[in-house]
């Protein structure tokens, strides 16, 4: 359904709903990388030089920032899911805006850690 | 069914939060020693253990993404339910298969 | 009420799905709600305008529509505090077929209302002793917290999973059938739990919580949709549902 405004639908300028798309966009993004994932890891199968090859490659600085990238996705897929859960199967808690911005900070923590060793 | 495929994505999904934080610690590990594949291989090779880890993991995550699919696909996407049903499944065959064979790829003796 | 002398520039939605936006000019007086604004409009500008009210006072929720993108009962929503720059927006509410012009057809509304069995079906008659209900127990305070909705429809316009699943029952639907599973006089509860556990039931929704947010009633569906997700698992563990 088309809305019949031009501006932002004001339900969606919220934290919470905000939290949910991230989860859902976290999710497709981590289901497309997925595949190639577990294609790459398969190379191994021929043997270690292969896979040595593509270790080599992941050297690459635009290389880790796409990890870092998938990284911050599954973090904060991971944390939106445990908010989730959390809501679903614990009596309500009214603090919930808080625990959806500590899900996102603590996703971009723990990724610029990993930028931090990788770089 | 809608009860079937709420709780299994639930569950797959408590089932992976211990799974993936381990995950998480070998990749950090991994970067932080600069393994290399003859390092990574050697300890993965013949491993019941992680082919245990993993193949749970894989297929957990395969379940788990294709239920997830298959609601982005009936709110967001043209397709019929029916449709995104067996794409979602298809998605999920596919992610499996794959998944399962990188894990034989690393732990095969 | 004194006129402060400014105006308002007011866009509102006239057809029906398709439609455009008129601009109108309404004099910007103190104290103002968007329904004064409209009733204006009506009276001295344009009167084929239509639109849809009942106590004005706060009390019926007849008169909801979309004020600047949101959902708000227009009774109760002063002008001052949306019309930034004194301009208003103002169409039928969202996510649902539009009669004409400001005035929403509510009628997929209520089916989806007797599709979620949100009625109450009686287990006894005149010649039973009258059931003594504990206010203080957890199935009557749960129900209590969730009784007070006026079906306003504000919680399914502000809803992108209605909006996003033409199935989806809804939150004001779903949430006074958590009243009923609590209703410990209700006969008809395995049949409400399979009702919100079908398809387009509880299970649809993806806590974006923008129900809650907006009721204005400060009612809390995602809660109680939240709840009918752990009870609806339940029955279906014990064999008391199917799947």
């Amino acid at each position: 359904m088309i809305a019949r405004t031009a501006r932002t639908l004001d339900h969606r300028r919220s934290l919470l709903w905000l939290a949910a798309l991230v989860h859902r966009l976290s999710g497709l993004g981590l289901a497309i990388f997925l595949p190639a994932h577990f294609l790459v890891l398969g190379l191994a199968i021929s043997g270690e030089a292969q896979l040595e090859g593509f270790l080599r490659w992941t050297d690459r600085p635009v290389v880790k920032l796409a990890e870092g990238a998938l990284i911050f996705l599954l973090a904060v897929h991971l944390m939106g899911g445990l908010r989730l859960l959390v809501i679903e199967n614990l009596p309500w808690a009214g603090w919930q805006k808080q625990l959806a911005t500590l899900a996102i900070g603590i996703s971009l923590i723990a990724t610029s850690i990993f930028l931090v060793r990788v770089f | 069914m809608n009860v079937r495929l709420y709780l299994w994505q639930r569950l797959t999904a408590a089932i992976m939060v211990p799974m993936i934080m381990l995950h998480l610690a070998v990749i950090f590990y991994a970067t932080r020693h600069g393994l290399t594949a003859a390092d990574i291989l050697s300890r993965t090779r013949g491993s019941a253990a992680w082919a245990l880890f993993y193949g749970t993991f894989v297929l957990a995550a395969s379940s788990h993404a294709s239920i997830g699919v298959r609601n982005i696909l009936t709110e967001w996407s043209p397709l019929e339910d029916r449709a995104a049903g067996v794409s979602a499944i298809g998605f999920g065959l596919l992610l499996g298969a794959l998944g399962l064979g990188a894990v034989a790829a690393v732990v095969w003796p | 009420m004194s006129n402060t002398g400014s105006e308002l520039t007011v866009s509102l939605w006239r057809g029906r799905e398709r439609g455009r936006y008129e601009t109108y000019k309404v004099p910007m007086r103190e104290n103002q709600t968007v329904l004064d604004v409209v009733s204006w409009v009506q009276r001295n500008l344009d009167p084929t305008l239509s639109y849809r009210f009942a106590c004005r006072v706060g009390m019926c929720g007849s008169c909801a529509m979309t004020v600047n993108g949101g959902p708000r009962w227009t009774c109760r929503t002063i002008v001052s505090k949306v019309a930034k720059g004194g301009r208003l927006e103002i169409g039928p509410l969202e996510n649902l077929p539009v009669i004409k012009d400001l005035a929403a057809d509510m009628r997929v509304f209520f089916e989806k209302w007797q599709q979620a069995k949100g009625v109450f079906a009686p287990s006894k008659t005149r010649h039973d002793a009258i059931e003594r209900i504990k206010s203080d127990s957890d199935a009557r305070i749960a129900a209590d917290l969730a009784i007070e909705c006026i079906n306003c429809g504000i919680c399914y316009a502000a809803c992108d999973s209605v909006r996003w699943n033409p199935d989806y029952l809804g939150p004001a639907q779903l949430n006074r059938a958590w009243t009923l599973v609590n209703d410990v006089r209700d006969g008809k509860n395995p049949e409400r739990l399979q009702a919100v556990a079908a398809k387009g039931g509880c299970h649809s929704c993806h806590s974006l919580q923008s129900c809650q947010e907006y009721c204005p009633m400060f009612l809390n569906p995602s809660a109680a949709i939240a709840a009918l997700k752990r009870r609806t698992m339940r029955a279906f563990i014990k064999g008391e549902i199917k799947a």
